[in-house]
């Protein structure tokens, strides 16, 4: 699961061109959007291609994405519950 | 003198140089060019994080804004409404489409879709400024400066604008060029007037749109 984070955190950063952020500015439960990181509405797409191209999941329920892209831990979880062999 | 029309500050981004008020202001000969506006945002201590995120030509765009604007434009002027903002170019967005297109053979990038207009870079600079006046993106051949006095003259004249900032933001691959003007309207005796302020300032005439153009490519 540790791995999985730092490994999220690295792909944000370039997915997102955060080229400001280094992985360790990204608190594991630190909100995404808004107060946190300040991520917008294209950001999160970026993270639903990021999701299919990294870990071959597809987002399947829209309504999840609030959930699921909450914080880097929360996108460990749901990879883990969708590809349970990455840890 | 009331009602005259100037350009009240001007900058220029070509050829690994950035020049304000025709005075060359930061050069980087060796770098290529996303490492160029890199390098010269980071020289003019800007933070503005977005500015990674933006496209090459939005990149340009905005950094030639950021460059005509500071020391020279005083925000607390306008009316948000009174700012606008006039470009051109020749090649519109082609740089982010084809970056785009590409992406779409494995998986769309929505992030390079949504620069794939050229009226983005107009965009950018809004949102940083809060300008919320006319503005319009144009595609020619080649800068217009009799297109661009005309157009520019008759939003002012017509109290649509008070102040615009307008020019040429044009990049292809490793090409790029960028002139802005900040062009605003006199509002009293002595305002913007070269005798009585910064030098730079100019009639907001064709003949001194082309002379800036030309010396601030180099």
């Amino acid at each position: 699961m540790d791995k999985l984070i730092q490994d999220l955190k690295v792909q944000i950063i370039a997915q997102l061109n955060l080229q400001d952020l280094k992985p360790e500015d990204i608190g594991d439960d630190q909100p995404l959007f808004v107060e946190g990181l300040g991520l917008d509405s294209i950001d999160a797409l970026e993270l639903i291609v990021l999701l299919q191209k990294q870990y071959k999941i597809k987002l399947s329920n829209a309504e999840d994405g609030p959930k699921v892209f909450r914080s880097v831990r929360t996108m460990a979880e749901y990879i883990m519950e969708h590809q349970p062999q990455i840890s | 003198m009331p009602g005259e029309i100037y350009i009240t500050a001007s900058s220029g981004i070509s050829q690994h140089r950035v020049f304000k008020n025709q005075l060359p202001a930061y050069d980087n000969p060796d770098a290529d060019m996303p490492g160029f506006l890199m390098a010269a945002y980071h020289h003019f201590g800007i933070k503005y994080p977005k500015f990674y995120k933006m496209d090459h030509l939005c990149k340009l765009g905005w950094l030639a804004s950021e460059v005509l604007l500071k020391d020279s434009f005083d925000e607390l002027r306008y009316q948000p409404e009174e700012m606008g903002i006039i470009l051109a170019n020749a090649s519109s967005s082609l740089d982010a489409d084809l970056k785009y297109f590409e992406s779409t053979k494995e998986f769309a990038s929505p992030a390079l879709f949504v620069y794939t207009l050229p009226n983005i870079v107009i965009g950018e600079i809004c949102i940083k400024h809060k300008f919320k006046g006319e503005n319009a993106f144009f595609i020619f051949e080649a800068f217009d400066a009799d297109f661009m006095e005309k157009y520019v003259r008759n939003l002012i004249n017509s109290n649509i604008l008070q102040a615009c900032i307008c020019g040429w933001v044009e990049l292809i691959g490793e090409e790029y060029r960028a002139v802005l003007f900040l062009v605003e309207k006199a509002r009293g005796p002595g305002d913007h007037e070269p005798e009585f302020t910064q030098q730079g300032i100019m009639l907001f005439t064709q003949e001194n749109l082309n002379k800036i153009y030309h010396l601030e490519n180099g």
